[in-house]
């Protein structure tokens, strides 16, 4: 039922066999299509509703060329517009040489992969000559300090806690000890938080303005859907957030939120985590990402050589 | 909560002044069940349900209209089984009663398992929980407060160990105590990691070696605010393990967890918990018709 986007293409290649122009009457048919698939993709239903606009504008331009047919030419046009929505070019983290140590700040909603993301990034930087300290400033969360101790411990980086239910306390408390250690990184893993909760959207605000750091990531599971927009929004809104993660990519959602995000708030995606272990970290590709969320790597290819 | 209060208003919105089902309203429709994440093929379903039933019925009153479109998407829940998950105080099939808990990672098993075991405990019943999760980094110490805060007894073995093994102790030691449930924490897995989902499928054998019929429920925990992969993940998951039904947390935030519709339509699972929170009180019975009623009490612009 979930057929990818080149699938439901197909079958608009076959419905359009035969007529050599894009013009409006084929064209209406491509784009149900096309705004079906990435629906089914979780990409959002107003991302997806613009998209089409665009796509069809586009499509109706002067980009056809003569040597592939015009279904050939919409889904090229498709995936390059995903990939410019996404940004284009990977964007890596921006540390400030100068401040020491450099701070990263990690939010995001409830299970999204936060604490795991931030022993990897740990041992990430710890592989490329830093030196990290992770900070436990969860402090909720059943066994969210133990958790973050044993996952550096398999990183092999040291991680500051301290026993009192004080998330200010422990982030900067955290921050001096990584200074007078002479730590040149340090990683602050927050609670899971909702957008709607005012208490704790109140904390990571203050947390950020306490530890102003260099990235604040907002940690998003690929598998979320149409809610990824809202969640997204709140958090930027009220944080400003750097970047985004990704997480779970390892399964087989489309991960459409991505490209919902990534347009309605504009902040590049840094990193996708693609499973459990601490090695399980990769930059983000705008391309690859497209391709996923359109199931279609081998077709762009062979648009890309007609 | 303030979404559904204000459904009657919303559904007054869109059908205002109507005395037939025109296009504007079957897109204003289709717009709120994609956005609920219920999916395009569901939505076209229902959408398609609704224009066949108002060319045979007329209709006259927005009231009328309103029933109609609750009729017509409850229905899709309808078929997926009993009216009510049991109270928690209804006396039990089996003793003890084996309920395995299951799901991706990060969805909301263990506090789920905690929730529960609360609940049965609060009910008068004698409850085991059985630590499962033997690979997530702090999984045992986890689950270990809440078991202490549900205050009921926990079963578990050191990280790394067998979780089928666990699984063995605990509902060993639930007959051998007398207990009335035994409620099993597994570790998350992505439904596509097959080595991952044959290990399920080895905690039932196991269970059964103990107990021919357990375990007697197991539970697919699906984070509300999923897309369209939940429906995948229901899938996966019943080709491995015998889901009886579904918990779905987070709802407590603004998701709508609309793809149970499609899970509905297509699996015929039905929800029988949801989860409102972090706390050990925050889960529910399922009730369909405040569900539906959330469902469409999305805001329009
Ligand atoms: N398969 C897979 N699992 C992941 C990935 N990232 C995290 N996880 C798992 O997802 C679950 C939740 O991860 P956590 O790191 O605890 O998430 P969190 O955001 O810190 O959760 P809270 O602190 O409760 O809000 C755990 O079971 C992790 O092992 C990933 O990329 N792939
Ligand atoms: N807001 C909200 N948060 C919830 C709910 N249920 C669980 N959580 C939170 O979601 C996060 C993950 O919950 P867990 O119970 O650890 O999830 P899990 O499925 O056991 O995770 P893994 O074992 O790592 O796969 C925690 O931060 C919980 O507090 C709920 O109904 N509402
Ligand atoms: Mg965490
Ligand atoms: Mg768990």
């Amino acid at each position: 039922m979930f057929d990818s986007l080149s699938d439901k293409l197909e079958a608009t290649f076959k419905k359009l066999a035969g007529q050599a122009t894009i013009n409006e009457i084929n064209i209406g048919l491509a784009m149900r299509d096309i705004k079906r698939a990435l629906l089914g993709a979780d990409v959002n239903y107003k991302v997806a509703k613009k998209l089409i606009d665009d796509i069809r504008e586009k499509s109706l331009g002067e980009q056809v060329i003569k040597s592939v047919s015009p279904a050939q030419m919409i889904v090229k046009i498709v995936y390059d517009e995903l990939t410019e929505l996404m940004g284009g070019e990977q964007k890596p983290l921006n540390l400030s040489p100068k401040k020491l140590p450099a701070v990263i700040m990690v939010a995001g909603l409830q299970g999204s992969g936060k604490t795991t993301f931030c022993a990897k990034l740990a041992l990430r930087l710890k592989k490329s000559g830093k030196q990290p300290m992770l900070v436990a400033a969860d402090v909720y969360r059943p066994a969210a300090i133990d958790q973050l101790k044993a996952l550096g411990q398999q990183v092999d980086v040291p991680v500051f806690a301290i026993e009192e239910q004080d998330a200010m306390k422990a982030a900067l408390q955290g921050l001096e000890a990584a200074r007078s250690a002479a730590k040149d990184v340090v990683i602050v893993d927050t609670a899971g938080r909702l957008q709607i909760d005012q208490v704790m959207m109140a904390e990571a605000e203050s947390l950020k303005h306490a530890l102003k750091p260099d990235e604040l990531l907002f940690v998003v599971d690929s598998m979320m859907g149409q809610e990824a927009v809202n969640t997204a929004k709140a958090f930027n809104d009220r944080l400003d957030f750097d970047g985004v993660v990704l997480t779970k990519l390892d399964g087989d959602s489309r991960g459409g939120a991505a490209l919902s995000i990534r347009q309605v708030v504009e902040k590049p995606i840094k990193f996708i985590s693609i499973g459990e272990k601490v090695d399980d970290l990769d930059l983000f590709y705008p391309d690859r990402m497209a391709q996923r969320i359109l199931g279609m790597g081998d077709i762009v290819s062979f648009v890309e050589k007609a | 909560e303030k979404t559904r209060d204000t459904f009657r208003e919303k559904l007054a919105v869109i059908t205002k002044g109507k005395t037939e089902i025109d296009d504007d309203f079957l897109e204003e429709l289709e717009t709120i069940l994609v956005a609920a994440d219920v999916g395009v093929e569901t939505t076209l379903g229902i959408v398609d349900a609704i224009t066949e039933r108002a060319k045979q019925e007329t209709y006259r009153s927005e009231e009328e209209l309103n029933r109609m479109l609750m009729e017509e998407i409850q229905q899709l829940l309808e078929e997926t089984g009993e009216e009510h998950p049991l109270d928690f105080d209804a006396p039990l099939p089996a003793k003890p009663y084996v309920i395995l808990i299951v799901g991706v990672n990060g969805a909301g098993k263990t506090t789920s398992v905690a929730k529960l075991a609360h609940n049965y405990d609060k009910a008068g019943k004698k409850v085991i929980i059985a630590a499962a999760d033997t690979f997530r980094a702090a999984a045992y110490e986890q689950l270990q407060i809440w078991a202490d805060r549900a205050g009921v007894p926990m079963i578990g073995q050191a990280q790394g160990s067998d979780p089928a093994s666990v699984v063995y102790d605990a509902v060993s030691a639930a007959v051998s105590r007398n207990a009335d449930v035994v409620l099993v924490d597994t570790a998350g897995r992505l439904h596509n990691k097959s080595h991952l989902m044959e290990e399920l499928a080895k905690i039932m054998r196991v269970a059964k070696k103990r107990i021919p019929e357990a375990p007697h429920e197991v539970l697919l925990v699906l984070d509300g605010t999923t897309g369209q992969n939940a429906v995948l993940q229901a899938r996966e998951f019943t080709k491995f393990v015998k889901v009886t039904g579904l918990v779905v947390t987070k709802l407590d935030g603004t998701a709508k967890g609309g793809i149970v519709l499609s899970i509905s339509r297509e699996l015929k699972l039905p929800v029988k918990y949801i989860g409102v929170g972090e706390k050990i009180d925050d889960l529910q019975l399922f009730d369909r018709a405040e569900f539906v009623k959330a469902l469409l009490g999305r805001e329009l612009k």
